[in-house]
C-alpha cells in the first residue's frame, strides 16, 4: 500500500511538472508591472503622472529659498553656503542651466504606451494624454527660457547596440521653434482638460491658456527686444527670434490671455476676501480654499510626506517653532520700490530737507501711504506674525547721533543716566553677520504660512507654489496689449491688479510704457521666479545687474526706473531715541546701512543670458552649438 | 596574531613602486605672453577675457584650459608638452580676433616644449594713449587721449569712460575691484584726443598715502572694457 501511495505521489508531481517548455520559464513577475498592466489602470497611469508632476523644474520656489534671494531683492541671512549671494561678483555661465533628457524619454516613453492602451476608457485617455503633453512642454518651456534652443525631441529614442551612436543625435532646434512648439501644444490639448477652477495641482484648460499666454509672451519680447544685445544670437536661430515675428506673438499672448480671463476655462479672479489689503495679497499664497487666483500649482499637504518647511526657514526668528528662521530679508532697495498711492516713486522719508532725521512715533509710520503688496510681500519692523510683533530694532541713538546697541538678539546694556541694564537691541536683530535676524531690517512675508506648526521641522507646510495665477495673466495681458500698441486696454488690464493693492488711482493710456510694466510685474510678482526671466526676455538683465557698486545716492535716485541698476542689497535699519528730556525721546528714526558682508556685485554678463551646455553634452554630441558669449 | 614580515615586506614594497607609476609628474612647460597691439600691452578687466587651450584626440570637445587674461593683459598657463591651439571665443574681448570664413574664432597652433613666450597680436577697438593722473586737495584727475584703431564696419563708438581707483593694485569696475569711480559719458566726450577726468578719494579706512587708478573704455556693443596699465599715485 505504502510503496503504490508513493508511486502514485511521484506520477502526479510529473504529470504536474509536464508543462509546455515555452511556458515552463514563463512566470509573471510579482514585483512589476508591465505596460500592459500599467497603463490599463487609470490610478495607475495617475499615479505614473504624479512622478511626473513632481519632477518638473520650476525656479525661485518655497522647495528652494536661496534661488529666491539672489538679485539683490533680499539679503540671505545665513552664514556659510548662503552668504555668497551677496559675496561673489557675477553668476557662472552655468547657473539656471537644466538638461533633464531622462525626463523628456521618460514622458515621450509615457505617450507612445498609453496611445497603446486599449482598455482605458476614451475620456481618462484624453485626459492623462494632454497631461502628459502638458507636462512635457511646461518642461521644454522651462528649458528654453534657461538654454535657448534645444533638441526637440518628441519620440523616445531606441539605442540599437550597433555601436555607431550618430542617428541619436540632434541639432538644436531654434529658439522660436520650441516656443511655437508650446504654443501648439497648449492649444492642442486644451480642449482635452477641464475647464475647472479647483484643478490647480494637475493640468486645467487654465494652467493651459496662461501657459501659451505666458510663452507667447517671452517670445514676443525677445523678437522686440533682442535687437538692444545683437551679440546674444546664434546664425542658426538657437538663441534669438527675428523682429518680425513679435507682433504675431504678442497677438497670441494677447489672444489667450483673453481666452482665459472671459471665462472660458472656469471663473478664474483676483483673491479678495479680506478688507486689509496687505493681510489679503499674504493670504492670496496660503488660502487653499477654492482660491480663485491660482491657476496651476505644486501643491502640498500636511501629513502626507510632501510638505515644504519654507516657513520654518523664513519665519521670524523671535518666538520661532524652531531655533532658526529669518533666512530671506528682503532690501531697501526692493522695499522703497513700492509705489505711494498717487502712483509716484519716492524714497523713504528718513531725513527732512535740511538733512536731519525724521522721527516717528511708531516703527511702521514709515511705510504708510504705500502700495499694500509692501506689507503683504515684506514683514515690516512694527507688524507681526502669528500674533507676535517682531522686534526689529537696531539700538538707541543717544542725543549726540552715538548708537548704543549690541552684538547678541535682545542684548542688555546700562543706557546714560540710568542704572539698570535694558534691551539695546531687538530679538529679531538687525546685527551684522547674526544669521536668522533681520540683517536687511524686514524680513519676508510672502508664502509664510500662518497655521500653528508651519515652523516646526516636524511639521512643515502646505503653502502650495503658485506657478500661474490670475494676476500674472493680466499683467501679460496687459503687456502684450501694450507691445500691439493698445495702451488703453493695458491700463485697463494693469488697474485692476493695481486696484487690489490699494493703488486706486487709475492709470491712463498715457501712462503706460514698458518702465511701469516692469515696475509693476516687480511689485506683482517678486520672489515668485520670474524677475530672472523677465529681466532675460527685456533683455534688460545686463543693464539692471551692470556688477558696478552702489552708493546710497545710486540708491535713492531714479526708484521705479527700468535703467536703475540693482547690484547689492540695502538695509533699512530702525533705532529708537534715547534722549529724555527732549520731545524726540522714545521715538523712532531709521538709517540706511549697507552691510559689511556685501563686498561683491551682482554682474550679469551677456553669456548669462543663455546658461552654458557643459562640456560633457557636447562631446556626447557634437552637433549642439555651445551659446554665445561663454567661454 | 603573529605579524608575517615576510608577507607584509613585499606588500609594501610594492605599494611604494605603484606610487611612482600611477603617478604623472606636473605639467611643467610654461606658456605665456600678453596681449598686444604694435608693440604695447593691453590691458583688460580681471577675470574677465577669456582664453581657451585645446588639444586634439581625446575624443571630447571642449577646452583643456579654460582661464582669463590678468588685468595687464598678459596670461600664463603650466602644460603638458604638446600640440596645443590657443584661441580667445567669439564676442570675448575689447579687440578684434582673427575669424575663419565661417565665422568662427580662428586659433594659433602652439607647438610647446618647455618655456615659450608667445605675445597674441590682436587690434583693439580703441587705444587709451598718454595717460597722465595726478592728485592733488582729495581728488585724482586723469588726462587721456582715445585713439581709433578700427575704423569702417567692425569699428565701434564710445559708449562711456570711467576712472576707477582702488587701494590695491586690483582695479577695475567690480566690487572688491575699486573704492570709488566716476563716469563720463560718450556725449559729453568734447575732443577724444584729451579728455579730462576726475574722482574724489573716499576715506581710506585703514588710512593709507597712496591710491591706484586706471581708466577704462566702454564701447557699444562690447562687453569688455579697454584699460589703462594701472598707475600709483601718492596722495
Amino acid at each position: 500500500m505504502k510503496k503504490i501511495l508513493s508511486i502514485i505521489l511521484l506520477a502526479s508531481m510529473f504529470a504536474g511538472g509536464c508543462k509546455p517548455e515555452s511556458e515552463f520559464l514563463t512566470v509573471d513577475p510579482t514585483n512589476i508591472l508591465n505596460n500592459e498592466q500599467a497603463f490599463n489602470d487609470p490610478a495607475l497611469v495617475l499615479s505614473m503622472l504624479a512622478n511626473f508632476y513632481n519632477r518638473q523644474s520650476d525656479f525661485s520656489t518655497v522647495k528652494n529659498w536661496e534661488s529666491m534671494s539672489d538679485f539683490s531683492e533680499s539679503f540671505p541671512s545665513q552664514n556659510g553656503g548662503p552668504k555668497s549671494i551677496v559675496e561673489r561678483n557675477q553668476w557662472d555661465f552655468g547657473f539656471w542651466s537644466t538638461w533633464d533628457y531622462t525626463l523628456i524619454r521618460e514622458l515621450n516613453l509615457f505617450l507612445q504606451r498609453l496611445n497603446a492602451a486599449t482598455r482605458l476608457k476614451d475620456e481618462d485617455k484624453k485626459r492623462f494624454t494632454a497631461e502628459g503633453r502638458f507636462l512635457r512642454a511646461y518642461y521644454y518651456f522651462e528649458m528654453v527660457k534657461r538654454m535657448g534652443g534645444v533638441p526637440l525631441i518628441l519620440e523616445p529614442m531606441t539605442w540599437d547596440y550597433k555601436g555607431d551612436p550618430t542617428y541619436l543625435r540632434h541639432a538644436r532646434a531654434t529658439e522660436a521653434a520650441m516656443y511655437d512648439f508650446v504654443i501648439a501644444e497648449m492649444q492642442a490639448i486644451r480642449n482635452d482638460l477641464p475647464a475647472d477652477v479647483n484643478v490647480k495641482s494637475r493640468a486645467s484648460r487654465g494652467a493651459a491658456l496662461a501657459m501659451e499666454c505666458r510663452a507667447a509672451l517671452y517670445a514676443g519680447s525677445i523678437a522686440k527686444y533682442g535687437g538692444l544685445t545683437p551679440s546674444v544670437s546664434l546664425p542658426g536661430g538657437e538663441v534669438g527670434i527675428p523682429a518680425a515675428k513679435a507682433q504675431d506673438y504678442y497677438t497670441k499672448s494677447l489672444a489667450a490671455a483673453q481666452l482665459l480671463i472671459a471665462g472660458t476655462a472656469g471663473t478664474y479672479g483676483l483673491y479678495m476676501r479680506n478688507a486689509d489689503l496687505s493681510e489679503n495679497f499674504a493670504a492670496l499664497f496660503y488660502d487653499k480654499v477654492s482660491n480663485p487666483e491660482s491657476i496651476f500649482i505644486e501643491d502640498f499637504k500636511l501629513k502626507s510626506g510632501k510638505v515644504h518647511g519654507f516657513t520654518q526657514v523664513n519665519q521670524p526668528r523671535f518666538g520661532a517653532e524652531e531655533e532658526e528662521g529669518g533666512r530671506i530679508n528682503p532690501s531697501l532697495n526692493l522695499v522703497q520700490a513700492f509705489e505711494k498711492l498717487d502712483n509716484t516713486f519716492a524714497p523713504l522719508p528718513i531725513r527732512d530737507g535740511a538733512g536731519n532725521p525724521i522721527y516717528y512715533n511708531t516703527q511702521a509710520e514709515i511705510f504708510a501711504g504705500r502700495d499694500a503688496r509692501l506689507a503683504g510681500t515684506v514683514m515690516l519692523p512694527g507688524t507681526s506674525f502669528k500674533r507676535r510683533q517682531v522686534d526689529i530694532w537696531a539700538g538707541y541713538v543717544l542725543a549726540d547721533g552715538s548708537v548704543i546697541t549690541g552684538d547678541d538678539r535682545g542684548s542688555q546694556k546700562t543706557l546714560p543716566g540710568q542704572t539698570q541694564p535694558v534691551q539695546v537691541v531687538g530679538f529679531d536683530g538687525p546685527i551684522h553677520g547674526k544669521e536668522f535676524t533681520a540683517q536687511s531690517g524686514f524680513y519676508l512675508r510672502k508664502y509664510l504660512d500662518p497655521t500653528v506648526g508651519s515652523g516646526s521641522r516636524g511639521t512643515g507646510s502646505e503653502v502650495p507654489f503658485i506657478r500661474y495665477r490670475y494676476a500674472e495673466v493680466l499683467l501679460n495681458a496687459a503687456e502684450a496689449a501694450f507691445e500691439l500698441g493698445q495702451p488703453g486696454v493695458a491700463a485697463g488690464y494693469m488697474n485692476q491688479v493695481r486696484e487690489r493693492a490699494g493703488l486706486i488711482v487709475p492709470l491712463g493710456a498715457g501712462d503706460i510704457n514698458l518702465g511701469r510694466i516692469m515696475h509693476e510685474r516687480r511689485a506683482e510678482l517678486s520672489f515668485e521666479g520670474h524677475i530672472v526671466f523677465d529681466q532675460k526676455r527685456w533683455r534688460n538683465a545686463h543693464v539692471l545687474w551692470d556688477g558696478v557698486p552702489m552708493n546710497e545716492a545710486d540708491l535713492l535716485s531714479n526708484i521705479g526706473s527700468p535703467a536703475k541698476h540693482n547690484t547689492q542689497p540695502y538695509s533699512l535699519w530702525p533705532y529708537k531715541i534715547h534722549h529724555p528730556g527732549s520731545p524726540t525721546h522714545g521715538k523712532w528714526m531709521y538709517r540706511i546701512i549697507k552691510s559689511p558682508l556685501v563686498t561683491g556685485t551682482n554682474r550679469f554678463r551677456l553669456g548669462n543670458y543663455y546658461s552654458f551646455i557643459n562640456n560633457d553634452i557636447r562631446s556626447n554630441n557634437p552637433k549642439i552649438v555651445p551659446n554665445p558669449n561663454q567661454d | 596574531m603573529k605579524i608575517r614580515f615576510a608577507y607584509i615586506l613585499p606588500l609594501l614594497a610594492v605599494l611604494a613602486a605603484s606610487c611612482r607609476k600611477d603617478n604623472y609628474d606636473p605639467p611643467q612647460a610654461r606658456l605665456h605672453g600678453r596681449l598686444v597691439y604694435q608693440g604695447q600691452g593691453i590691458p583688460v578687466e580681471y577675470n574677465q577675457v577669456p582664453f581657451q587651450l585645446y588639444q586634439f584626440g581625446f575624443g571630447k570637445v571642449g577646452p583643456v584650459s579654460n582661464t582669463t587674461f590678468t588685468q595687464d593683459g598678459t596670461y600664463s598657463v603650466l602644460l603638458f608638452e604638446g600640440e596645443y591651439k590657443l584661441t580667445v571665443p567669439n564676442g570675448q574681448g575689447p579687440f578684434l580676433w582673427k575669424k575663419l570664413p565661417d565665422g568662427r574664432p580662428d586659433s594659433i597652433a602652439v607647438n610647446i616644449s618647455g618655456d615659450l613666450q608667445l605675445d597674441l597680436e590682436v587690434t583693439p577697438f580703441y587705444m587709451i594713449r598718454n595717460v597722465n593722473m595726478r592728485a592733488a586737495s582729495g581728488k585724482v584727475t586723469a588726462t587721456f587721449a582715445l585713439e581709433k584703431i578700427v575704423n569702417g564696419a567692425d569699428g565701434r563708438n564710445v559708449e562711456r569712460v570711467n576712472l576707477y581707483i582702488n587701494k590695491t593694485a586690483f582695479v577695475s569696475s567690480g566690487g572688491d575691484y575699486s573704492i570709488a569711480s566716476s563716469q563720463k559719458n560718450a556725449g559729453a566726450i568734447t575732443d577724444p584726443a584729451s579728455v579730462s577726468m576726475e574722482v574724489t578719494v573716499p576715506a581710506l579706512v585703514p588710512a593709507q598715502s597712496y591710491i591706484f587708478a586706471r581708466v577704462g573704455l566702454k564701447l557699444q556693443g562690447v562687453e569688455d572694457m579697454i584699460f589703462s596699465p594701472v598707475i600709483k599715485i601718492n596722495l
